[in-house]
């Protein structure tokens, strides 16, 4: 295999809005059963677990025409419910037994409503989180459910799942968000070595493939990488922050880069980075799930922050970190969590001294020339005055 | 349109209780209240009235600036601050009128909040609003999450953990800020005063299910709710609000009166409806209007159950205080799942015996509106009378076109008329 043979293979998947690797991966376990879940956590591990392959719904992207999904949604929705559902009513969805839709926003919260109505045989669960970060109160609560959801995968699997399988998937999800964070880390240190479309449809493949196939790809890879040369360019350093769950097309991600900006740092798909690879893989599973998601210092709009005054620090750690000149704030248009968030991010970012642009931004976005432009003045920005 | 409106004896006493209401809150901070920021789902009313604290509900707030046509410029202010044109009215039209000086109904200046209670029920914006609120004010904040209703139920784990956070983090919270101990035997006290003013608030809305109704159970229904779903549950002068609205429901009934809208009596009653979603708050006389031209009353809504499905049975029980407070909160319709929703309405069109129902969708609110057109073919399918759809917002007059909703409006109840056999007027 060569770099190029693996990022072709993730453009298949990517492009692939039929989801013909769960049929595959279905006729080679004809015991498994295949669950999708949206944005932008769920606990993967109990899904694998569960004998079941856990799959990523991310939208229909630009390449999908939207009839039915218009009909469910006014004009002032988001463009990623329209999609999910025209996906659905297609029977694009038909190999998936089951959906998860995780407490993100009231759109797909409502969302899990819609499927259970339109899919009365399917298994749907809405995935609530806690807010309450106190091990006894919004833990408790919190492992009560994964017990829940546990016992309907069972149901749906067919299959008792011992501690033991949990503790295995738990390491198995450590290791893959261990890669992960390696491919991450190193477009960090030198992005011109991981272009931002590489590391996007490398960690998006990992929605769709089993977990381990993904940790053989994101290995090779990232051997691969090391070996190659690529020419550095005079771009600026930027984080993409906003776009965590409707997903901006693959050639705006590549517009950005096109424009002079490496992209450093972005919440893209939240799912492989969430709790980091730091899941206790000894004691008891669904407790060390609970714990790992309830001290995760990561932050998105759609996860409470405490009272404590360190609203947008998070981010700005995450500028200093990755070593970003300045921050892109890319929303999907209607997005309510990115679109409140954004004026406090902002305060944050304003009182650390770093720059920053925005726009939106719709999964079909297809005129890209302004966001461009823009992107490319951000970056001249920061590359003639040392600041945004 | 009429300059003079037409009021019953309820809504005057409400509105003294309202201006009472907001003189205590003007004279807070000098006799030493404490006042309590909190939204209308899940109020916890009583808890706070046990630590006789004042509550300032921001949404009634930004709803009272629509109806006083101050709204448009609060919420011009909040985006020219950079708050974004797609996100929530209610939120920007809150935020423009505390960057303008935050002047309540009264005239006068709002106190700052001592706590921000974040009761997070059915609704994700909520979360948003005092992150953002708790930037502007030096006092501190408590989550109260309350589990959605997934699957269409309240269990008993829900129950669990939302009275834990209550006795475990809000209660020493205000323990804390008050320097009071919680008298739970006066909490009790306060709840069973609310189930009492709960049985009358039932009987006024079931009135509409006479022929004609009584009363109109969306743009009237928001008077009615108002002390139950704002600062006043648990408090001798909502029971005494509730007791004088349920008489003169039961006169009017005994009359064959139809309800009283601020155009006067609607005397000949043509068309029953059942809405789903928030009246428009900046045009609300102009949109009743709308029905009341054409002889439509509303006689089951859900926008009436935002704030308590008291009309499912629900009734605030004394004798488990913090259990009982979370089903309330459990138990708002926004909390409720979408099959749910639309038992509800097909439920409301069969036992009000309605000719139809509307579906008014309002920008601002993704909780409501996120769904409402697989709503609508789903009650359709499943109660057979036709439903309509408009859209508008809750308090941005840009977003409430008169015409275009009239235009339908019109449509909707010539069709509904032709299914009636009546005569079609223009």
């Amino acid at each position: 295999m060569t770099l190029t043979d693996i990022i072709e293979r993730c453009q298949a998947l990517y492009d692939d809005l039929d989801f013909g690797y769960v049929d595959e991966w279905k006729a080679r376990n004809p015991e498994g059963k295949a669950v999708g879940y949206l944005p932008t956590y769920v606990p993967r591990e109990l899904i694998w677990a569960a004998g079941c392959l856990p799959v990523g719904i991310v939208g229909g992207g630009d390449q999908l025409e939207i009839v039915k999904g218009d009909a469910c949604f006014q004009s002032y929705i988001c463009h990623l419910p329209r999609s999910v559902v025209e996906l659905g009513l297609s029977g694009r969805l038909d190999a998936l037994d089951g959906m998860l839709f995780p407490a993100t926003c009231d759109v797909i919260r409502n969302l899990s409503g819609i499927w259970k109505l339109y899919f009365p045989d399917k298994y749907v669960k809405y995935f609530d989180v806690p807010h309450n970060y106190d091990s006894r109160i919004g833990g408790e609560f919190y492992e009560d459910h994964l017990h829940e959801i546990l016992a309907e995968l069972e149901q749906l699997g067919g299959r008792k799942v011992s501690d033991d399988e949990l503790r295995a998937a738990i390491r198995l999800y450590n290791e893959n968000r261990r890669l992960a964070g390696e491919v991450y880390e190193l477009r960090a240190k030198e992005p011109w070595r991981v272009p931002a479309t590489d590391c996007y449809l490398l960690v998006r493949a990992g929605l769709i493939l089993s977990p381990d196939e993904h940790c053989a790809m994101l290995r090779e890879y990232l051997e691969l990488v090391k070996l190659e040369d690529r020419p550095l360019r005079d771009n600026a350093r930027v984080l993409v922050v906003g776009a965590f769950c409707e997903q901006p097309p693959l050639d705006l991600v590549r517009a950005l880069e096109f424009a002079g900006c490496y992209v450093v740092e972005d919440d893209f798909l939240l799912i492989n980075r969430w709790l980091g690879d730091t899941v206790d893989a000894t004691g008891e599973p669904i407790h060390a799930l609970s714990e790992a998601y309830l001290k995760t210092p990561a932050e998105t709009s759609s996860r409470y922050v405490d009272d404590d005054g360190r609203k947008g620090r998070y981010l700005v750690d995450l500028v200093r970190k990755s070593g970003a000149e300045g921050v892109v704030f890319a929303a999907p248009s209607f997005c309510d969590p990115a679109l409140l968030d954004r004026p406090m991010l902002q305060a944050a970012l304003d009182a650390a001294g770093i720059g920053h642009t925005a726009f939106k931004y719709s999964e079909n976005t297809g005129q890209l020339q302004p966001i461009r432009e823009q992107a490319g003045t951000f970056a001249d920005t920061i590359k003639l005055w040392g600041t945004a | 349109m009429s300059t003079k409106v037409v009021k019953e004896e309820s809504m005057v006493k409400q509105k003294e209780m309202i201006a009472d209401h907001f003189k205590k809150l003007a004279r807070a901070k000098e006799e030493g209240k404490k006042v309590v920021y909190t939204f209308v789902p899940g109020n916890l009313t009583e808890l706070l009235l046990a630590f006789d604290c004042l509550t300032v509900h921001p949404e009634i707030n930004a709803l009272q600036s629509g109806m006083r046509k101050k709204s448009g410029e609060y919420i011009a202010e909040a985006e020219r601050a950079g708050h974004s044109e797609d996100v929530c009215t209610y939120v920007k039209c809150d935020i423009g009128m505390l960057m303008k000086g935050n002047i309540g109904p009264t005239g006068e200046q709002l106190p700052e909040p001592d706590l921000l209670l974040l009761s997070y029920t059915g609704c994700y914006t909520f979360m948003k609003w005092f992150e953002l609120l708790r930037e502007r004010y030096d006092c501190p904040t408590v989550m109260l999450q309350v589990p959605y209703q997934g699957d269409g139920e309240i269990t008993p784990k829900m129950v669990e953990y939302v009275s834990r956070q209550l006795r475990e983090v809000l209660v020493p919270k205000l323990e804390e800020i008050t320097g009071k101990q919680l008298d739970e035997a006066r909490l009790q006290e306060l709840l069973a005063s609310s189930a009492r003013s709960e049985e009358n608030l039932v009987h006024v809305l079931e009135s509409a299910k006479n022929r004609p109704s009584p009363i109109d159970a969306y743009f009237g229904g928001v008077y009615y709710i108002g002390p139950l779903f704002t600062a006043f549950r648990g408090t001798p002068a909502a029971e005494e609000y509730y007791r004088m609205a349920a008489e003169e429901v039961d006169q009017r009934v005994a009359l064959g009166l139809g309800p009283v809208t601020p155009e006067g009596q609607l005397e000949n009653e043509r068309f029953r409806l059942v809405t789903e979603g928030p009246p428009n708050w900046t045009h609300f006389r102009e949109f009743w209007k709308m029905f009341y031209d054409a002889g439509a009353v509303v006689v089951a809504s859900t926008y009436t159950k935002v704030g308590g499905t008291y009309d499912r049975g629900f009734r605030h029980d004394p004798s488990r205080p913090f259990e009982t407070l979370a089903e309330y909160c459990l138990g708002c319709y926004t909390n409720l799942n979408l099959p749910d929703r639309v038992n509800m309405i097909a439920d409301y069109v069969r036992d009000y015996h309605a000719d139809g129902f509307l579906i008014n969708s309002v920008k601002s609110c993704n909780s409501f509106s996120a769904g409402q057109l697989v709503i609508l073919r789903h009650v359709e399918e499943k109660c057979g009378k036709p439903g309509a759809f408009i859209e508008s917002d809750l308090v941005d007059p840009r977003y409430f076109s008169p015409s275009n909703i009239k235009n339908r409006l019109e449509s909707y109840f010539q069709m509904l008329a032709q299914r009636k056999g009546q005569k079609v007027t223009a």
